[in-house]
């Protein structure tokens, strides 16, 4: 694969700042992420992980600083350029962000309908494979979003950010509304494609388990910026109210993380 | 050497014995699916009974390769034997994720054959015509209900919104009312004068002017503005609300939809349709003073005496009256669409063109109706 020539940092955040009128989200924000690692990024709610992944992806507009993607300011890229590089990536949003008027298996086409040129029947194998990657059942495929369950939706978008083999997954929060089981098949799900595709991973969530099993780092976010970047242990280490509070809690010590 | 059955970028087809081998080489990756896949019939063409894949060329796969590798198994099978071999250990697992081929299932919602569409989609939207006519009167009723019931329990009147909603299908709509009706008003002076003129009665314009803006014109665009204008935007606030399960909310937390969302709007456009009628009335008759003075050199002063002379206050009544009832009806029929809307952005969308088409059309029903109504009781 094309990837020996790569950096090794794919994602790199220099002074970020954000904000939204004169509420400011990041100030002063750095961050990397590495090839092939899985970054967990955790923080209380509303301390901006959602925003600093769209502010990463392109959708916010940071006030100041550099985002890098493989290298490429994301400033700089002109929109061809652009283009191109969003078909690097997969994103799965908070809440699916699926298309309502289009059926499960639709969705999963449109990145590819929008990318190549494929055969229907090749398209048709692409979702279902997806699908069933993303452990959805199979008669989903031709639902609605509306449709259905709030955990089944997140799976279906979790099969379209997959469905273009994107070397950088952005997933905010995929475990949240999973029943338990479905839960760890998702983290076996994406232990297993970091390793075998080399996949690089920011995952934004709240599950303990998830950054107990499948995370090589963790990123806490508090106070604007990224307080610590380290693996597990290391951040348990850290002397800081609320990372001590998150991972020394009554649920961190269920999740074995203590 | 074994003698090569076809070859392309990514595999090559040996005669081997007994059964064919193919080598698969290059980038298994999203990138080339396209070629891999094309190239489908003829590989499995040539490789006849069955074949041995072997995978240790392959220097790159991705899931994509992984769903194409099992593809082709599946069509070389058909034929006869297909097997595996060679697989590289990176690609083990990604293959056993993809293994499982997935049994054939729908991807679209049913279609129905092309000569039953025309008798389908006459007979559902009668069915649906009539169904939603009575469920639009079902829901008249239930809010006419809550409506009289809140007269007696003036608490359940939220204030705040009603206030709210005046300002915004009341105050905001006068721009665009009063331009309507200013250009009317002066197209009706204009055209009316060229054609009286012809019997030398270009005087009457202003009888036609009076008569037709305070009776029917006036109300009647002034209600189909506020249609388009707030009806839609009456559906669009609610069905959104109903798609983001706002509604179910309310209800669960004890507050009636109807007391929080419809009664405000039905109050505050009963208010305001009467009072932008008579703005455009205003505005209407201004319109077609000035063009009847530009074009017919009637003095605004002139005008204003021979208007008081040949229009009764009569006119202006029959057109006032009729305001609260086009009021109810189009705050009835956006509301009740809102409330309709179910699953997705489209339905929001449908709903919002179903409800102004239908409030538009009961409007006019309902003014044929009125004048009928006034004619008979000689008015
Ligand atoms: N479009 C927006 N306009 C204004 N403020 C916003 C917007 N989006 C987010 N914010 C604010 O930015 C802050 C961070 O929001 P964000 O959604 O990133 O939180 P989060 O860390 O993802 O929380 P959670 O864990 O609950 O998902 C919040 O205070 C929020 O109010
Ligand atoms: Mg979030």
């Amino acid at each position: 694969m094309a990837a020996e020539k790569k950096p090794e940092i794919v994602v790199s955040v220099r002074d970020l700042k954000t904000a939204f009128g004169t509420h400011v989200v990041h100030d002063g924000l750095d961050l990397d992420v590495r090839r092939g690692e899985i970054l967990g990024v955790v923080g209380g709610s509303g301390t901006g992980k959602s925003v600093l992944l769209k502010a990463i992806i392109g959708l916010i507009k940071p006030a100041a600083g550099t985002i890098e993607i493989n290298g490429k300011n994301r400033a700089e890229m002109t929109a061809e350029e652009d283009r191109l590089s969003r078909r690097e990536w997969g994103v799965l949003f908070q809440d699916g962000a699926l298309f309502s008027s289009l059926t499960v298996a639709q969705n999963i086409q449109v990145p590819l309908r929008e990318h190549f040129h494929m055969s229907p029947s090749l398209m048709k194998d692409l979702a279902l494979s997806k699908l069933t990657m993303a452990g959805l059942e199979l008669e989903a495929a031709a639902k609605f979003p509306s449709d259905l369950s709030g955990g089944m939706r997140k799976r279906a978008a979790l099969a379209r950010s997959l469905v273009l083999d994107p070397d950088l997954l952005f997933l905010d929060e995929p475990t949240a509304g999973l029943d338990p089981i479905g839960a760890a098949a998702f983290d076996g799900l994406v232990k297993e494609l970091s390793k075998s595709l080399g996949l690089t991973v920011f995952l934004v969530t709240h599950d303990l388990d998830t950054l107990v099993r499948v995370c090589d780092r963790i990123a806490v976010l508090g106070d604007q910026k990224i307080l610590i970047n380290a693996p597990l242990k290391e951040v348990m280490a850290f002397d800081h109210p609320w990372v001590r509070e998150y991972f020394h809690g009554p649920r961190a010590r269920a999740a074995g993380a203590t | 050497m074994a003698e090569t059955l076809a070859q392309n970028d990514f595999m090559t087809v040996e005669r081997g014995s007994p059964s064919a081998l193919v080598h698969l080489r290059g980038d298994w990756t999203i990138d080339n699916a396209v070629v891999i896949d094309e190239a489908m019939p003829a590989i499995v063409a040539a490789c006849g009974e069955g074949a041995v894949v072997d995978c240790s060329g392959i220097t790159g796969m991705d899931t994509t390769g992984a769903v194409l590798i099992r593809r082709y198994l599946a069509h070389i099978e058909e034929e006869g034997a297909a097997v595996l071999t060679g697989v590289l250990g990176a690609h083990k697992t990604l293959l056993e994720v993809i293994s499982c081929c997935p049994p054939p299932a729908q991807t679209e919602p049913d279609h129905t054959p092309w000569y039953l569409l025309p008798v389908i989609q006459a007979g559902g939207a009668t069915i649906l015509a009539l169904r939603s006519t009575a469920r639009l009167l079902g829901f008249l009723g239930l809010v006419l209900i809550r409506l009289f019931g809140a007269l007696f329990d003036p608490g359940r009147i939220r204030l705040v919104p009603v206030v709210h909603q005046l300002e915004v299908v009341g105050l905001q709509s006068m721009g665009i009312v009063g331009l309507i009706s200013f250009l009317i008003g002066a197209v009706m002076v204009n055209q009316g004068a060229i054609q009286l003129a012809k019997f030398g009665a270009d005087i009457f314009v202003i009888d036609m002017l009076g008569i037709g803006h305070l009776r029917e014109l006036g109300i009647l665009l002034t209600a189909i503005i506020i249609a388009g204008r707030s009806g839609s935007a009456f559906t669009a606030q609610i069905g959104s609300m109903v798609l983001h399960e706002e509604v179910d909310a309310m209800k669960t937390l004890g507050m009636e939809p109807i007391d929080v969302l419809v009664l405000p709007r039905l109050m505050a456009l009963t208010l305001s349709l009467p009072l932008l009628t008579f703005y455009a009335d205003v505005v209407g008759i201004a319109g077609g003073a000035m063009m009847a003075w530009i074009q017919l050199d009637i003095t605004p002063a002139n005008f204003l005496i021979y208007f008081r002379e040949v229009i009764s206050i009569d006119h202006y009544w029959v057109g006032i009256i009729k305001a609260p009832f086009f009021a109810a009806v189009i705050a009835t029929t956006g509301c009740f669409h809102g409330l309709r809307v179910q699953g997705s952005a489209d339905a929001l969308g449908m709903r919002t063109t179903r409800s102004v088409v239908q409030s538009i059309f009961l409007v006019i029903v309902l003014d044929a109706l009125f004048a009928i109504f006034f004619t008979s009781v000689g008015l």
